[in-house]
């Protein structure tokens, strides 16, 4: 390997390709031939940073600047002046958005400042594509040292137990007693899996996307060492196809471990065989589900069948298997090289570690985040996030996507673990945080998460096939403005029905986003059912746009701007809105100079 | 599930049944093949129309029952041929708090379709579909697998006309 003096980090994620990184690189490595540094400096293609927001990203060490916006124009300056002359381009440079002061590296911004990079750990560090580079940072030690010095399955077991780890994908159980009851189940025919839940189907949440387009090869580390523990000699990892890079960088990491003799038979001379396909998802929300992800698997429709046996006893193909969500993976090897106990240092008394979170809508800094479990809300919209843009404020916070709740403004000291969120309404989800303003509605935002719900709702039960449908309809009345306060009580009620009769998590949850926006938003549904107005200005049937005749100059803007012809009135005379004639668009109002027309 | 049946006639070509052919020879008496044969076969042709599940169905030797039943339940399945050019507006949650549902609206009144449905010359097909995982850039819509991020529902009549 050559030696080279400068490395330049391009994040090649989701989000930066979609913003052009591919090109970036292009232009770097031409750049690069064409000044004659080609032989100083390496372009690296690396997984996600984080700061999605900013991208796409460009990082440069030894000097560690991080350069953000970057677009293939601005390479051939990044070349000659930062790589050549050493000089930094302050231009690029990462600002923060608070006092627009620039920071010279990634570590010092308020975004990475409260953050503690566990499963993220080799994120935008390492290249994912090259297997010597997860073995430059201790890849596969942990592995080689369990295998070779034949450490007792159960006392892999133990140390996981230790930890304190609890399952990423939402629930919370406790990883290494799931790992003891695979263990401990028997098989027929002695055969086990090890299966990994990569359908991250949240919309919002994108942190095991990034892992897997970030660091693979932990994943595939993680799942050996879980096969040895649990006696299991062939692992299944079910990946949305709608994540095109991470299925990509998967192939090209299992394809370089058996190269390696890291995955197949034999491995590190042990005797010990283990061997992952991968599966690809289809577009099923419930295929995250445990047992619907495995009747997928086995090649069926994803519905899920009632616990139980349990996975860990009757799981794929009968067989017990172990099924791990992939942020939960990514930390089994971090808590093996350092032990149990050092990993339960962190967090909290019941959830231990750290937990990854995709901060996206209303906020500054959208992108991914972990942080020590027991952090407050505050800390991770306020100080990470940079808060609402445009100065907006700051009114909830949804966790756990569809099946989670909305936190209001006021609880914005809660600490996230799995407990607080779930004592007031919400759930940790696979980590998902949306956050809005005050220009989202919340009958909207419910009605948005239920609509979800009946479109991936699988039908094998009635009460999540018809029940979600039924809410769907009365929250649709009520933002048409047809709702009455009986309405509200039927609401209640059937949450409740839905939440204690649904077979699977996908039901039992789905009222989560209607219960808490009625515990907290309860006036503003009230305002639509009473009021007939609705507080956001988003349902458009509740909208009146007016014009204030005061302000009003009578310019005739409006009128010739209106597309159905709904404002009249004489020139320098103030002009009257139609209510019966408006379509709601706000044409008027954006072309007004006058602020005269309001929308409420 | 609407359009489970295609008004548009099979135009399946000899090689691509013989590709399909191989792909079944490959995955046949595998547990669990019904899904990556599936997979395969929306690749070969474009779309799953009841041609090619009779032959998925009698390659591995399960009923047509079951293989309409995976076909019909997966958002990735389609029964009905894609445009030239395909159309997702993302309406995953960071989309939708962004004003994703504006977007989708521009789409439909610029291309007068619905999403699951094509253009009559088949150009632009058009689907909302679940979190793409930009959500930095949000809102967002693709265009075969062009990206277009941060996007105003005014940009997108502009950017549906370059494609020819």
């Amino acid at each position: 390997m050559n030696l080279v003096r400068s490395h330049i980090l391009v994040c090649t994620g989701t989000g930066c390709s979609s913003s052009n990184s591919l090109k970036i690189i292009e232009a770097f490595e031409e750049e690069l031939k064409l000044q004659q540094m080609d032989q100083e400096a390496k372009v690296v293609k690396t997984g996600c940073f984080g700061l999605c927001a900013m991208g796409p990203i460009v990082m440069i060490y030894p000097e560690g600047a991080c350069y953000t916006k970057v677009t293939p124009e601005d390479v051939r300056e990044i070349v000659s002046e930062h790589i050549v002359k050493g000089r930094i381009v302050q231009r690029l440079l990462h600002m923060e958005s608070d006092e627009g002061g620039t920071a010279t590296s990634l570590a010092d911004t308020t975004f990475y400042k409260h953050q503690l990079r566990i499963a993220l750990r080799n994120c935008g560090v390492i290249n994912p594509e090259d297997i010597d580079e997860y073995i430059g940072v201790d890849g596969y030690a942990a592995l080689g040292r369990i295998l070779t010095e034949k450490i007792p399955p159960q006392k892999v077991i133990d140390d996981i137990k230790a930890s304190g780890l609890r399952g990423r994908g939402g629930a919370g159980f406790s990883t290494g007693l799931k790992w003891q009851f695979t263990h401990d189940a028997t098989s027929p025919d002695g055969i086990k899996y090890v299966a990994c839940n990569a359908d991250e189907g949240d919309p919002g949440a994108f942190m095991d996307r990034s892992v897997l387009e970030g660091d693979p090869h932990s994943v595939l580390e993680a799942m050996t060492i879980a096969g040895y523990a649990v006696g299991a000699h062939q692992g299944y990892i079910y990946v949305r196809a709608e994540y095109p890079i991470a299925v990509k960088r998967l192939e090209i990491a299992i394809g370089q471990a058996r190269d390696y003799g890291l995955l197949g038979k034999d491995i590190f001379g042990s005797g010990f065989d283990f061997d992952i396909e991968l599966r690809l998802g289809a577009g099923a929300f419930v295929c995250g589900e445990e047992t619907a992800l495995m009747t997928s698997i086995e090649g069926h429709r994803g519905e899920p069948r009632p616990r139980p046996p349990f996975p860990a006893n009757k799981g794929l193909f009968q067989r017990p298997t172990l099924l791990n969500n992939v942020e939960t993976y990514a930390n089994i090897t971090w808590i093996l090289n350092h032990g149990p106990d050092k990993y339960a240092a962190i967090g909290t008394e019941k959830s231990k570690g750290t937990k990854v979170f995709a901060l996206g809508g209303k906020i500054t800094n959208t992108g991914l985040v972990e942080v020590p479990m027991g952090t407050t809300l505050r800390t991770i919209i306020e100080d990470i996030g940079g808060g609402c843009p445009n100065g907006k404020k700051f009114k909830a916070a949804q966790t756990g996507g569809p099946s989670g709740g909305c936190i209001p403004a006021e609880l914005i000291d809660t600490p996230i673990d799995y407990e607080s969120l779930t004592a007031i309404g919400s759930m940790m989800g696979s980590g998902g945080l949306i956050v809005m303003d005050e220009d989202n509605c919340m009958v909207d935002i419910a009605k948005f998460f239920l609509e979800f719900c009946v479109d991936e709702s699988c039908g094998k039960c009635v009460p999540c096939r018809i029940g979600t449908k039924r809410l769907y309809d009365l929250l649709t009345k009520i933002t048409n403005g047809d709702g009455t306060l009986e309405d509200l009580d039927t609401i209640e009620e059937l949450c409740y029905h839905l939440k204690n009769s649904a077979l699977c998590a996908l039901g039992q949850s789905a009222p989560n986003p209607v219960l808490s926006t009625l515990k907290y938003f309860r006036d503003e549904y009230v305002a639509h059912v009473v009021d007939k107005r609705c507080p956001a200005g988003v349902c458009k049937n509740l909208l009146h746009y007016t014009i204030d005749p005061a302000k009003c100059k009578g310019c005739t803007l409006c009128t010739r701007n209106c597309p159905v012809g709904a404002i009249t009135g004489a020139v320098r005379a103030p002009h009257v809105i139609d209510q019966n004639k408006c379509i709601k668009c706000g044409v008027c109002m954006d072309n007004c100079r006058f602020d005269a027309i309001t929308k409420g | 599930m609407p359009n489970c049946k295609t008004v548009v006639p099979y135009h399946g070509t000899p090689e691509q049944e013989a590709r399909l052919r191989e792909v079944i020879e490959a995955h046949k008496g595998q547990p669990g093949a019904t899904m990556p044969v599936l997979q395969a076969a929306q690749e070969i042709f474009g779309y799953l129309p009841e041609e090619v599940q009779v032959m998925v169905a009698e390659g591995l030797d399960i009923p047509l029952s079951e293989v309409y039943g995976v076909a019909s339940f997966y958002a990735q399945f389609s029964m009905n041929p894609k445009g030239k050019y395909q159309i997702s507006v993302c309406l995953g949650t960071a989309c939708y708090v962004k004003g994703a549902a504006a977007i989708l609206s521009a789409v439909e009144e610029h291309l007068n379709i619905k999403p699951g449905s094509i253009t009559p010359d088949g150009k632009f097909s058009l689907d909302a579909c679940r979190c793409v995982g930009a959500c930095g850039l949000a809102p967002v819509m693709m265009v075969g697998s062009d990206v277009y991020g941060r996007l105003t529902p005014d940009q997108v009549p502009g950017i549906l006309d370059k494609y020819e």
